[in-house]
């Protein structure tokens, strides 16, 4: 089983998405860098199933992409609302959390 | 039991004759007011449907009677529960088909009264409505097959009458006088109800051996005088019970001030409920249960037997009879006299002149009736609305000469002149008091004939003879005092009064659709008037024929009485002999003198020495007064008992409610409130939330320290969070390996 | 256990049906009121409906028997099952929770009392409806006893919120009171159930009715003398008997009028039903025991009831007091333990609900009118609205128990019974408890005639003069809008507009109340033929026939 190949890409892509969370700047394109990483786990997660044999990763797989699909959409809604107010979704910006 | 064998249609079906005016009441309600007659023809077509039913039961009984005296009992099961059966149905014999009769006939009669007598009157539909449920709640308890159906008919008697007293109740006098009467008779209904469930437990199980239950009337009737296993003590307090109920309702003493109270109520609603027929229902409940009262009441002192019934009757004679003296009012000496009658009735009952004594029902029905019809028909016609017979009466007989005439016939009916129906029937009540050895009553009875000679006199003599005054001699009335006495007879006037300003031009005005008002002076009332009374002074007259002794003609008895049949306690008759009659006589020939003459000097201009007696002589006044007070009882019931009840005692019981209970809970809940607030205070600030707040300080503190890292800066919070996930995840790397 | 499982899933659709209703009108904005109570009716009638089915589905045959019966495991940890059936008690107090809550849905169409928000408060109806049906329907300890206090907290806010000018007072009042009893009801739930399972074999206990109806009995007396007394307190606040009635009167008088229709038709009987049902056929020994004191508590209730009646000066107060006094008489018919004065009391359950419930639609409406329901500012009802007084005038006779009308089938049997309770009792105790409660029915003429003499009787006081004496013309043609213009000019009464008579939804709400009082009165074997079995069945601890 290559199942290292499998972990190798999914820690690549989990790499990205938290490089892309981290320095971008446009709200947007945080939230792709988030699939990214949820799509990172989701990879890691149906490699460990193949290699157990068990459906429970599956499981887990599309419960996740499910989960994502709703975060994707509260999210974009988010910023669209916050575009909408602030006319930008620069994330510097946006500092009105601060405590 | 006698399902198979044939008795005629009539017999048969005699429940449909108090079904019939409980629909037709059903219909005036619904429809009557739409109707061209506004109802009255549906009161009165149920009316006459009853009596021909009545009269074709009566007659197919009357028939029976030559081979057979058995009751016609037919039954349904109404409901039942908890293995107790409640039945439906009709117990026919003799007694239920002579009242049957005779509510029927009365009703009719007064029905057809009342067409003229209440013309106008605004509530018109829902007069004949009370008084066709009335009917069919008195005909309902006549033919009882057991005492939940009688004490159906007996409260719906209740009802009506307190309906129909209550019928101006604009006026608040009316409207007292109608909760008066149905509270009074509700006293007495304690009994009716505690007595039905003593009996049903005493005679159950021995009417259920038997065929029926203990509701049965034919069951605890043959309870009472079969099973010698039944207990005494039971039997005299369910005895007991039921005859406090029997008080209320005939209005016997102590319980009978409400009767003269309901003379407030139209005058055929006197004339037919609280004469002639509701109020005998007492009377007819211990007919109906003979054989129950006759063992039950039965006291034996000092090896003297007697029947408590006979001493309430006898003492209810004297005293309504001594009242009726100081009336001034045509109705209440009536009502009075109606006491009295009761009161013989009760006797009859008392000394086991059981013939005689439902015979005197039977004769009374028809001249009181007359007699308060009269009275109806003098205010009519006569005396302008008005019942006082000092200020509005006298010299009528030439204005009304029909009306006078039937009036002394039914007068001399009721005294018991000789060969008039009274006499059949009330000397048959004492000459029996004196041959079944109740030498006491015997003397009462005679007494009571004496005064009722002697106030009939006076009211005859006031109403129609003498010198005309006020209203009979064509005066007219000033406002107030017409207003007094017999309000919203003409519809206008009710509006007036409820707009609290009533204007006497708005009265005239009301009067003038009155053709035969005070404005013609009194005359002779129209033939809807005239006609019900002539028949009724027919009957006053001929109805003692039934059963004239001297005569010897015992029809009555022959068709009527139970005396024949099985359970029945054995009972002595008096032998007619004028001998016997001729104290009563004697001393109805006095009362009749000896008022005459008191009555020319009291009540006529010439000088006479009783006059202004009771303003000379304390002890006179003092009587006086004492009766017109009647006895204070009424100071006693109102003003003692309800107003004790009504105001202090619920007063009293509310304030505890609200002072004691009530504040026990509230302290309860305020001493809780405290406690919580002392835990609040002591434990929970101090101890509790002096926690919780250290450990709020403490979380500030490290808030203030940390706050720099809250940048608000979404990136640097995922750096953050990658960060410490790293962190986390070498540790765990670190720990596992 | 003998039980008939068809038709299992009619009661719980019955019961929960209104949830539905609920749901849809969580979703609709508040302004939109009249879909609301189209919405709140329809869920209402389509609830009837079921109720309607059930009468027809139900076995008249065997109506002793538990029917409808389900049974599915519900909370295992604590052997609670979600047990539900009807017999012949419970059939008629659960149709009568359904047709009320029509009825007062139908009031409601132009009654929504102050302030407003039909929204929330027709939802809370529906929801106060799951809670009495459901307790009609449960078989097992903790699901009656969760529907018993489903029931309280719509109530609660209906006081709270729609209620009169102390309804704080009077709601945190009911609130409390009531949690109070049932606490203790409670922990006699609980304590029965371990007593029971100390005796049985292990795991075979459960809350279960007629399982703890089998096996009840075999407690030391003791312990069921101390856990009726849990569950006396519990349904004894409840029904209320003295002395536990202090909260009646001021939730009555303070509840808008739907509030207090359904409080004294339907949620009043919760108490004595849950004697009939659970404190009596579980606890046998008890129950004798206690007897005589819910009989003497009983009878002082009808005389205290009836004496503060005649105290009151409010008309809906004196309705309230008169409440304890009739539940007066349903205890007394229960504490004779008879079969005879158990079926009186149900009937007189269902009797009381539909007479008193329409004397508070009365009084609602009253108080509509005039704005006041002191009885001595009221008079000549019947001259400014005739058919209200008359409609007075015919519950006061129903009240008061005239023979004819369903009040006295629920007052004579009880007052009959008890002159013979069941064997063990003390006979004398209870007869005087018979005479007693018979004068407590003379009592009752009296408070309710004289209530009827003052409101309806005479004529109208001077300050609602104008409107009645301008009304009085016009009635018959029910155009009471006339009246405005022919008001008398001498009374500038702001009253004088609003005292017309009876109304078209009035009417459709009463009808039925008026009508099943007269069906019940004069054929009362309609309801004493579904009790009965029951009865008997209930009963046969107590071994008399």
């Amino acid at each position: 089983m290559l199942i290292n190949q499998f972990l190798l890409l999914g820690a690549a892509l989990f790499c990205i998405g938290v490089y892309g969370v981290i320095a971008r700047k446009n709200a947007v394109m945080v939230l792709m860098s988030i699939e990214l990483i949820l799509n990172a786990v989701n990879l890691n997660l149906l490699a460990f199933a193949l290699r157990n044999g068990s459906p429970d990763g599956h499981v887990f797989a599309l419960y996740v992409i499910a989960i994502a699909a709703a975060e994707v959409g509260v999210g974009l809604g988010l910023v669209l609302l916050i575009f909408r107010n602030k006319r930008t979704i620069a994330l510097d910006e946006l500092s009105e959390m601060k405590g | 039991m006698l399902a198979a064998e044939h008795v005629g249609w009539f017999l048969e079906h005699a429940f449909l004759i108090p079904i019939v005016p409980a629909i037709a009441f059903a219909l005036i309600l619904f429809f009557g007011k739409r109707m061209p007659m506004k109802g009255s023809e549906i009161g009165i077509a149920s009316m006459v449907v009853s009596l021909v039913l009545a009269i074709g039961t009566t007659y197919q009984w009357i028939h029976r009677t030559e081979t057979s005296v058995e009751p016609v009992i037919r039954k349904v099961v109404w409901w039942q529960a908890g293995g107790v059966q409640f039945s439906f149905g009709q117990h026919i014999d003799g007694l239920a088909v002579v009242m049957l009769l005779l509510v029927a006939f009365i009703s009719t009669l007064v029905q057809i009264y009342s067409l003229e007598y209440l013309r106008g009157d605004r509530r018109y539909t829902h007069f004949f409505a009370a008084l066709t449920l009335f009917s069919a709640g008195m005909l309902m308890m006549v033919l009882a097959e057991n005492m939940v159906q009688l004490i159906l008919g007996w409260e719906i008697m209740g009802l009506c009458s307190f309906m129909l007293i209550g019928h101006w109740w604009e006026e608040e006098a009316n409207s007292r006088a109608a909760l008066k009467a149905f509270w009074t008779v509700r006293v007495g209904d304690i009994g009716l109800m505690v007595g039905t469930g003593v009996i049903f437990f005493g005679a159950n199980a021995y009417a259920q051996a038997h065929g029926s239950n203990g509701f049965s009337i034919a069951g605890i009737n043959e309870w009472a005088m079969k099973d010698t296993g039944a207990s005494h003590t039971l039997l005299l307090w369910g005895c007991v019970a039921l005859f406090i109920a029997c008080i209320g309702k005939s209005g016997q003493f102590p319980l009978h001030t409400w009767l003269p109270d309901a003379m407030a109520g139209p005058t055929p609603v006197s004339s037919l409920l609280h004469s002639s027929t509701m109020v005998v229902a007492g009377v007819f409940l211990v007919a109906r249960l003979y054989p129950l009262f006759h063992t039950g009441l039965d006291i034996n002192v000092a090896g003297q037997h007697f029947n408590l019934i006979a001493v309430i009757g006898g003492i209810t004679i004297v005293i309504a009879a001594a009242l009726a003296f100081v009336q001034t009012d045509i109705k209440k000496v009536l009502a009075y006299s109606t006491v009295s009658q009761l009161g013989y009735m009760m006797m009859g009952l008392g000394v086991g002149a059981w013939t005689p004594a439902v015979f005197h029902i039977f004769t009374h029905a028809f001249f009181k009736c007359c007699l308060f019809l009269c009275a109806g028909s003098v205010a009519h016609s006569g005396s302008h609305h008005s019942f006082e017979m000092k200020q509005d009466m006298g010299g009528l007989w030439r204005r009304m000469p029909i009306t006078a005439a039937c009036w002394i016939l039914s007068t001399a009916a009721l005294c018991g002149v000789p060969f008039f129906s009274g006499f059949f029937s009330k000397d048959e009540i004492i000459d029996n008091a004196h041959n079944n050895g109740y030498t006491v009553f015997w003397i009462i009875g005679l007494v009571g004939a004496f005064m009722t000679t002697a106030y009939m006199t006076r009211a005859t003599y006031l109403t129609f003879f003498g010198t005309a005054r006020g209203a009979a001699a064509g005066e007219h009335h000033d406002e107030a005092h017409d207003m007094a006495h017999d309000p919203a007879h003409d519809p206008a006037r009710v509006p007036a009064m409820a707009m609290a300003h009533a204007d006497p031009a708005d009265h005239d005005g009301a009067d003038a659709h009155d053709a035969h008002n005070s404005h013609a002076g009194p005359h002779e009332s129209p033939a809807l008037i005239t006609v019900p009374l002539m028949i009724l002074a027919f009957f006053a007259v001929v109805a003692g024929y039934l059963n004239a002794a001297p005569f010897h003609i015992e029809k009555f008895t022959e068709w009527f009485a139970s005396e024949k049949r099985e359970p029945f306690p054995e009972l002595a008759h008096a032998t007619f002999k004028w001998i016997n009659t001729l104290p009563s006589i004697v001393l109805v020939a006095a009362g009749f003198a000896v008022s005459l003459f008191i009555c020319r000097g009291l009540y006529s201009a010439t000088a006479f020495a009783l006059k202004g007696l009771t303003k000379r002589s304390a002890a006179m006044r003092a009587g006086y007064l004492f009766l017109v007070n009647k006895y204070y009882l009424d100071d006693l019931y109102e003003n003692v008992i309800a107003r004790g009840v009504a105001y202090p005692i619920s007063a009293a019981a509310y304030w505890v409610n609200q002072n004691v209970i009530d504040r026990t809970v509230n302290e309860v809940g305020v001493g809780a409130r405290k406690t919580g607030l002392w835990v609040y205070r002591n434990i929970d600030q101090r101890v509790v939330d002096g926690a919780v707040n250290g450990s709020g300080a403490a979380a500030q503190g490290a808030g203030s320290a940390l706050r720099p890292i809250q940048s608000g800066k979404v990136n640097q919070y995922g750096a953050l969070l990658f960060g410490a996930a790293a962190i986390g995840a070498l540790v765990l790397v670190i720990v596992n390996t | 256990m003998d039980v008939l499982r068809t038709n299992n899933a009619l009661l719980t659709i019955g019961t929960f049906l209104p949830l539905a209703g609920v749901l849809v009108m969580m979703f609709i904005p508040k302004g939109k009121e009249l879909l609301h109570k189209q919405i709140a009716l329809f869920t209402a009638v389509a609830t009837l409906a079921v109720g309607v089915v059930t009468l027809m589905r139900f076995n008249y045959g065997s109506a002793g028997k538990l029917q409808f019966f389900a049974d599915t495991s519900w909370i295992k940890v604590i052997h609670s099952n979600y047990t539900i059936g009807l017999d012949g008690i419970s059939l008629p107090l659960y149709i009568l929770s359904m047709v009320v809550t029509v009825l007062v849905m139908v009031y409601s169409w132009d009654h929504i009392p102050s302030p407003g928000n039909p929204k929330a408060f027709l939802i809370l109806m529906l929801v106060l409806q799951v809670g009495m049906a459901g307790t009609f329907i449960a078989q097992d300890l903790i699901l009656f006893f969760v529907f018993f206090e489903l029931v309280l907290l719509p109530m609660y806010f209906m006081i709270g919120v729609w209620g009169g000018e102390q309804r704080q007072y009077a709601s945190l009042k009911f609130f409390l009171y009531t949690m109070f009893g049932s606490a203790l009801m409670l922990v006699a739930f609980l304590a029965l159930y371990f007593q029971v399972s100390g005796k049985v074999p292990a795991g075979e206990a459960s809350f279960s009715i007629p399982y703890l109806a089998e096996h009840g009995g075999m407690l030391g007396k003791t312990v069921q003398i101390w856990i009726f007394a849990g569950m006396f307190i519990g349904f004894a606040v409840k029904v209320p008997m003295f002395p536990f009635h202090t909260w009646l009167p001021d939730a009555h008088t303070q509840a808008p009028t739907q509030g207090s229709v359904i409080l004294a038709a339907i949620l009043l009987k919760l108490g004595t039903y849950g004697f009939v049902r659970i404190a009596i056929p579980i606890l046998p020994t008890a129950a004798k025991a206690w007897a005589p004191w819910i009989g003497g508590l009983a009878v002082i209730g009808i005389i205290y009831g009836a004496l503060g009646c005649l105290a009151q000066t409010d008309m809906k107060r004196l309705i309230a007091f008169s409440s304890v006094a009739h539940m007066g008489f349903v205890m007394l018919g229960i504490s004779t333990l008879t079969p005879l004065g158990f079926n009186a009391a149900i009937f007189g359950m269902v009797a009381h609900g539909l007479i008193t419930g329409m004397l508070f639609f009365v009084a609602g409406s009253v108080k509509d009118r005039y704005h006041t329901l002191e009885i001595k500012r009221l008079g000549g009802m019947l001259i400014s609205m005739p058919k209200m007084g008359w409609i007075l005038g015919f519950c006061a006779m129903a009240s008061l128990g005239l023979p004819g009308l369903a009040g006295f089938w629920g007052e004579f049997p009880a007052i009959v019974s008890s002159y013979s309770p069941a064997d063990g009792l003390n006979h004398n105790v209870f007869r005087v408890f018979m005479v007693v409660a018979a004068i407590g029915t003379v009592l009752a003429a009296g408070y309710l005639l004289w209530l009827f003499q003052r409101v309806a009787f005479g004529v109208p006081k001077p300050e609602f003069a104008g409107a009645a004496a301008g009304h009085n013309d016009a009635h018959g043609h029910g155009d009471h809008v006339a009246d405005h213009g022919s008001g008398d000019a001498g009374h500038d009464d702001d009253h004088s507009g609003d005292i017309h008579d009876v109304t078209f939804f009035e009417w459709v709400a009463w009808t039925p109340f008026l009508l099943a009082i007269v069906v019940f009165g004069v054929y009362p074997q309609l309801m004493f033929k579904i009790i009965d079995p029951a009865v008997q069945v209930t009963l046969k601890a107590f071994g008399k026939g």
